[in-house]
């Protein structure tokens, strides 16, 4: 073959660099995804296997109306980045194991349509999808979404942090116990053990950094500590740990700047541990989020980089 | 300096240095060559000489007036067949003067050693050579040899990095030409009164820091630093950062801290000019990428057409659908195989089908990993983001006149969003709005 018939005009023009990282965000949705299956197993042996039927509902309901959002918008067909799967799997995981489930539809329906697609779908929501559709549902159907049932017998039985409202110290489960997730509560966000695991997973796999859960959780502790409460406990009870590992991390409505990350995380433990001690709601990790998402933007602007050799001018000497 | 200032970051790229161990070979004198008249950075050079003259190699065929500039010289023995217009990498018009070669590679009279005893001497000398940095801007080497604050320069730093992939041009000067690289640096250290040498290596070119640290053993001026191999730990910069602790800020020039970036082929070529007197008119290039046939190290004549240079690698194995004009990072792409090589180039790089598929850009999903990338800590996206609005005072909060423009940050982007190019658009926004007041 002629070098003419090797080139032939047909050269591409393309700006630099010309090479890019095999990253997607496709790999980074089903990343998160694969840390949140041990999980859903432990949800399984804990709860049994509607907590799978749970999970595969509120999966498949995300995508669903993530695909039907984009028909009745004429947007680009989205659901290829898999964040809906991710979305619903957290969602999921955030209610109770006997929720029925045309309200967990209805929970899906609010977290894709409300709080993501109509603020301009993936990156631009400043809600976190499931901690907004979880609060929606709490408002909305409070019975269902606070009967829960005991892992260990499957009887009705109420969270350690509303046994501790209502002073009923004597039946709280150990903190082994809590660890391993055999107490009341969401069906996803019970076990320590494994959210841990999937967090520390994505930490290693540079999906998340360790910026936002070691200060949720670190603040949890101290707050703890200076509300009275025992912090250990306070740690592994109700949403913090899927909260601090897959809720405040999302990067649509967490700060970018590690700053910025430093602030948003002690925020929220701040918050929850007031909500929980002073307030109704004996479990505040949802609202928490919700309250710091709103502050983000804010967050981003004071905490903007400081750039290599930038120079800043201190005060304007001289008339412009 | 804040003890605490952050390590500068970058990202891993795949080496890709397949032709590290190709000794660089002359390919066969081309029947014409082309050389533009703009191969420095600077206003273009205007041509000395006219159609049907006879020039010999190393007869200057260009010069300007301008301060950043340096002279051209023909790199063959021929005849002037025409003076062309060409479309520069940057898109600017200049003109080039097109030899055919007679074969003969006579060398011109004017080519003899030159006499250096002073700094004057010597600065006069390195602009006669038509010398410009060889790493790839192609900053003309005697503005830099000639600082303003000549008695505050202490200290120069020798670019070996070689942070791009493919690109092994610069290894290939440390391992066959340690000679000239060491003559290069005793002339400048005695010239310009430097007294600290720093050789930046990146650690991933062993042999080369095992072989400069045995050769400058006995010199306590010279220090051989390996760089933690990183993209791009080559960028000046980041180099001199690395190297010496010293923040070179925005706006400034290396020779504000007291120190003078010069790539380690340009350095070569000093040790050796001043020996023989031969000025700047071929250059090593690496040859790469999977549209050739086999990928080397080749020294060619300046003006030497990419096709020529190709077909001296066993031409094309398979259809070629981009080619770019140094790494490809922050490679650039020409239009044709037809362009000239120039001074400053270092690799031609022919990527086939594969290597250049287009990712569709999709929304951004707020992951930061720009920003994490970035070496000198901007923010990417914010920059995008307010470059979108038009909102200049934004971009100059954000200092996008910093962005080296290296591609980090669009190297990382899951979203595969073109941010590098969204920041050098940015940059042209308020260059304009700043000349406007």
């Amino acid at each position: 073959m002629s070098a003419n018939e090797m080139t032939a005009n047909k050269l591409m023009v393309t700006p630099s660099p010309h090479v890019k990282d095999s990253i997607n965000t496709q790999k980074i949705m089903l990343t998160v995804a694969a840390a949140l299956v041990p999980t859903l197993i432990a949800a399984v042996v804990l709860f049994g296997i509607r907590a799978l039927l749970m999970t595969a509902i509120c999966v498949a309901s995300c995508v669903v109306f993530e695909y039907l959002f984009s028909v009745v918008t004429k947007k680009r067909n989205p659901i290829s980045d898999c964040s809906a799967v991710v979305t619903g799997m957290i969602l999921a995981f955030n209610v109770p194991v006997t929720l029925p489930l045309w309200m967990a539809v209805f929970g899906c329906f609010i977290a894709i349509v409300v709080v993501k697609g109509l603020f301009g779908g993936i990156g631009c929501n400043f809600a976190n999808p499931a901690a907004t559709a979880r609060i929606f549902l709490l408002v909305s159907f409070a019975g269902p979404m606070t009967s829960w049932v005991s892992p260990i017998d499957g009887m009705a039985t109420a969270t350690p942090l509303s046994l501790i409202k209502a002073g009923q110290l004597d039946q709280l489960p150990s903190l082994l116990q809590m660890f391993l997730g055999q107490r009341g509560g969401a069906l996803g966000e019970t076990c320590a053990l494994t959210l841990l695991l999937g967090g520390l997973f994505l930490i290693w796999r540079g999906i998340i950094r360790w910026v936002i859960p070691v200060s949720v959780i670190g603040s949890v502790f101290v707050f703890a500590l200076l509300f009275g409460a025992n912090p250990i406990y306070a740690v592994l009870s109700g949403g913090v740990m899927i909260g601090a590992f897959f809720m405040a991390t999302d990067y649509s409505t967490s700060p970018v700047t590690e700053k910025g990350q430093v602030i948003f995380g002690i925020g929220i433990g701040f918050l929850t541990m007031v909500i929980r001690t002073f307030c109704n709601y004996p479990e505040g990790m949802s609202f928490a989020i919700l309250l710091m998402n709103i502050l983000v933007a804010h967050i981003d602007t004071l905490t903007m980089t400081k750039p290599f050799g930038a120079i800043f001018e201190q005060k304007k000497s001289k008339g412009a | 300096m804040s003890v605490l200032q952050k390590a500068l970051s970058g990202v891993h790229v795949a080496h890709m240095k397949n032709t590290e161990n190709c000794p660089t070979a002359p390919i066969p004198l081309p029947k014409e060559v082309c050389i533009s008249m703009s191969q420095h950075m600077g206003p273009p050079c205007k041509p000395l000489v006219a159609k049907g003259d006879q020039v010999k190699v190393g007869t200057v065929i260009g010069d300007s007036d301008a301060f950043l500039s340096a002279p051209i010289h023909s790199s063959v023995s021929g005849t002037v067949t025409a003076l062309e217009e060409i479309v520069t990498a940057g898109g600017a018009k200049c003109q080039m003067v097109v030899i055919a070669t007679d074969g003969e590679q006579s060398v011109d009279e004017q080519v003899k050693p030159p006499v250096v005893e002073n700094h004057a001497d010597f600065v006069k000398a390195i602009r006669a050579s038509g010398l410009v940095g060889l790493g790839g801007a192609g900053f003309p080497t005697h503005i830099k040899m000639n600082p303003k604050n000549l008695s505050e320069v202490d200290t120069l730093v020798v670019n070996a990095a070689e942070c791009e992939p493919y690109i092994t041009s610069d290894y290939r000067t440390i391992m066959d030409r340690s000679q000239d690289v060491l003559d290069g640096i005793a002339a400048i250290v005695k010239y310009v009164g430097i007294s600290q040498v720093k050789i930046a290596v990146e650690d991933n070119k062993p042999k080369a820091i095992e072989l400069l640290r045995k050769l400058t053993k006995d010199d306590p001026k010279i220090e051989v630093c390996a760089l933690k191999a990183m993209y791009p730990k080559g960028a000046e910069k980041v180099t001199t950062f690395e190297t010496t602790g010293r923040i070179v800020k925005e706006g400034m020039l290396p020779s504000d801290v007291g120190v003078i970036v010069e790539n380690v082929t340009t350095v070569a070529f000093i040790g050796k000019y001043l020996r023989d007197g031969m000025p700047l008119v071929e250059k090593c290039v690496t040859v790469d990428g999977g549209a050739v046939a086999e990928p080397k190290n080749v020294t060619a004549p300046i003006g030497t057409r990419y096709a020529d240079i190709i077909a001296a690698c066993g031409g094309y194995k398979k259809p070629c659908r981009k080619l770019l004009m140094g790494g490809p990072m922050m490679g650039i792409v020409v239009p044709n195989d037809s362009y000239p090589l120039l001074k400053n180039n270092n690799a031609v790089l022919a990527l086939d089908e594969q290597q250049t598929v287009v990712q569709e850009e999709q929304p951004c999903i707020r992951c930061g990993r720009c920003m994490h990338a970035c070496p000198f800590h901007l923010m990417p996206r914010q920059i995008e983001k307010a470059a979108e609005a038009k909102n200049i005072a934004m971009l100059q909060k954000l200092k996008v006149m910093i962005c080296m423009e290296c591609g980090c940050c669009s190297y990382v982007c899951p979203a595969k969003r073109n941010l590098t190019f969204s920041n050098k658009m940015a940059k042209n926004m308020v260059r304009a709005a700043t000349a406007k007041k």
